[in-house]
């Protein structure tokens, strides 16, 4: 029994936590700036290959998405596995060339920027690395007839071992 | 007076800024959005001549058929190679009749900017002419398409980084375009080896499967 209450006596010493709510704290507001919301379903698989000279896209605002891919599988049920294009979040299930619905997304996102930014929209293309060139073609074809010309093919940085020397 | 406001219990608040750390925590995407961006050629205008009539030695014509083989200025090649094939034709070193023409160019820096140029800033020199015809296939990987494309732009951006380094003594990449001086600089470099690669039309183009 004295062994009890000996233990007792000693006890452990309490840390003090009174700093834990102002570290947390700090961690949230880091998480909370650093974060940027996902607003878009990505419908279409895509990986993006990787490029040794790619460039940090500046500007998030100027920027919409044009994804091109195979469809997720609860997509698939429903149109299949061709390669699909989807617009921002918007999935354009039309048989070939969906030349019309680019139109119409390019001048709804231009719309959208200021007027003096209106030139400097850019498109990022975010394109599976195992798709035929031919969709991708006519994509470009159709942002070159609504005039947004300003691409950006999305990569990964690659790294190579000899990269940049002589 | 002071005593009569009650004291809030501040025991919860750990509690409350670890949920809200952990529903951040969940939802945090830190993707930086990476790629390599180029300028679509524009529509051309009803009538315009599409078929602009280009010195033959001035064209490199870099083909990716339908079962992703290279062919550069009509001889397989390996997409490693590319890049050293690229900048020998837009420098054109020895003077080879079959490369492009170099062309004899001011160009103007800001005055003053590098010791390597005249007190006026002009810069004198040869520019080539040479233009990249890149085509494809329409059943070309789009992987294998963007791996050429990283390898051209992979050789004007070394240029412009030698030529930058030789001058100006730093990296391209650091000129700040917010400020007018580097920008004046990247804009001469930018003249004197242009990003002269061509996307042509989309058409069949074949191949062995």
């Amino acid at each position: 029994m004295s062994k009890f209450v000996r233990k007792k006596g000693k006890g452990s010493q309490k840390i003090n936590t009174a700093s834990l709510p102002d570290i947390v704290f700090m961690l949230l507001f880091f998480f909370m700036v650093a974060t940027t919301m996902r607003e878009t379903e990505v419908q279409v698989r895509v990986t993006v290959p990787e490029a040794t000279e790619v460039k940090k896209l500046e500007k998030k605002s100027l920027v919409s998405y044009i994804y091109i891919g195979r469809p997720v599988a609860h997509v698939a049920r429903m149109y299949g596995t061709e390669p699909l294009v989807q617009l921002n979040d918007k999935l354009v299930n039309e048989e070939g060339i969906p030349f019309e619905s680019i139109q119409d997304f390019v001048l709804f996102e231009r719309e959208k920027l200021p007027e003096s930014d209106k030139n400097r929209m850019t498109m990022s293309l975010r394109i599976d690395q195992d798709i035929p060139m031919g969709k991708v073609d006519d994509v470009k074809q159709a942002l070159r007839r609504a005039k947004a010309l300003i691409i950006n093919y999305s990569a990964r940085k690659e790294y190579r071992e000899q990269g940049r020397q002589r | 007076m002071a005593r009569e406001t009650p004291e809030v219990n501040g025991g919860s608040l750990a509690d409350i800024a670890f949920l809200l750390l952990i529903f951040f925590l969940v939802t945090t995407t830190m993707d930086i959005d990476t790629g390599i961006t180029r300028l679509l050629p524009p529509e051309p205008e009803p009538g315009q001549e599409t078929d602009i009539q280009v010195n033959k030695r001035n064209v490199l014509v870099v083909l990716l058929n339908r079962s992703d083989r290279l062919m550069v200025g009509g001889e397989e090649m390996d997409r490693l190679d590319l890049k050293a094939k690229t900048i020998e034709f837009f420098t054109n070193p020895l003077n080879d009749p079959n490369l492009p023409v170099m062309e004899d160019t001011e160009v103007q820096f800001p005055p003053g900017s590098s010791p390597l140029l005249p007190a006026s800033g002009v810069w004198r020199g040869k520019v080539s002419k040479g233009v990249i015809s890149l085509q494809n296939d329409r059943s070309t990987t789009y992987g294998k398409y963007l791996q050429v494309q990283n390898e051209l732009v992979a050789a004007v951006n070394e240029l412009r980084n030698d030529f930058c380094k030789l001058y100006f003594d730093r990296e391209y990449d650091d000129l700040n375009t917010a400020n007018p001086v580097d920008e004046e600089i990247q804009e001469g470099i930018r003249d004197i080896y242009k990003m002269n690669i061509s996307e042509s039309e989309p058409k069949n183009i074949g191949g062995l499967n």
